[in-house]
């Protein structure tokens, strides 16, 4: 799975993009809790959103293999 | 009708304007924000803005929509800079124009607020000895 990272997320990875291997789908809650273990700076976020194909989606919703998606940190435009 | 743009270039307030021109208005309110000289009791020497923006453009369009159908506005503009920004530089314009000026104003408002938590736009703040991700941390 393919997972953009901006802003700060994207300090914390070292990348914009970051490959990560997964066994068919997994949920929203899945993928932060394992970012978090992989990469602890996460958790010192004020919070960490995740947008599949261009949507903010809540924990329960299942990430399919070829969906667009995107690690987002606090917002902070304007 | 909405107008929604993010942009590596300056942005120009008296375009933003001319996208509104319209003989059933009568009244446009804007928002320009602008990059200012402190933050935090610290010098800011300048901002960058990153977006993710293909979903940043359908977040903006998304407040337009509600824009449009919660105030009577007949028209609204929501543009955004990305990339480096001096001091003065301007980050994003907002435009609404409606027949009154209640609802031009509320629009408006409402618009800048609602891009603030949830356009996918980061900002990084530079001082003179050193830089952070605004917001990122509680």
């Amino acid at each position: 799975m393919e997972i953009f990272a901006f802003g700060i997320a994207k300090d914390i990875l070292k990348t914009n993009k970051l490959i990560l291997e997964t066994d068919g789908n997994i949920s929203v809650k899945e993928l932060k809790i394992k970012l978090m273990e992989m990469f602890p700076e996460f958790q010192k976020l004020a919070s960490l959103k995740i947008a599949v194909n261009n949507e903010y989606q809540e924990d329960g919703f299942e990430i399919k293999i070829g969906d667009e998606v995107a690690l987002i940190p606090p917002v902070c435009g304007g | 009708m909405k107008h929604i743009s993010i942009s590596n270039q300056p942005l120009d307030l008296s375009h933003c304007m001319s996208l509104v021109e319209d003989h059933t208005v009568g009244g446009i309110a804007t928002f320009v924000g602008t990059v200012r000289n402190h933050s935090q009791g610290q010098t800011v020497i300048r901002l960058d803005f990153e977006a993710y923006e293909k979903m940043a453009l359908s977040e903006m369009g998304k407040i337009a929509d509600f824009a449009l159908e919660k105030f009577e506005i007949e028209h609204i503009v929501i543009h955004h800079r990305t990339g480096s920004l001096s001091l003065g530089e301007i980050p994003v314009i907002i435009v609404a124009a409606a027949a009154h000026r209640k609802p031009a104003f509320e629009a408006c408002q409402f618009a800048i607020d609602t891009l603030k938590e949830t356009v996918p736009i980061w900002k990084k703040e530079f001082f003179e000895n050193g830089s952070h991700w605004v917001s990122a941390h509680p």
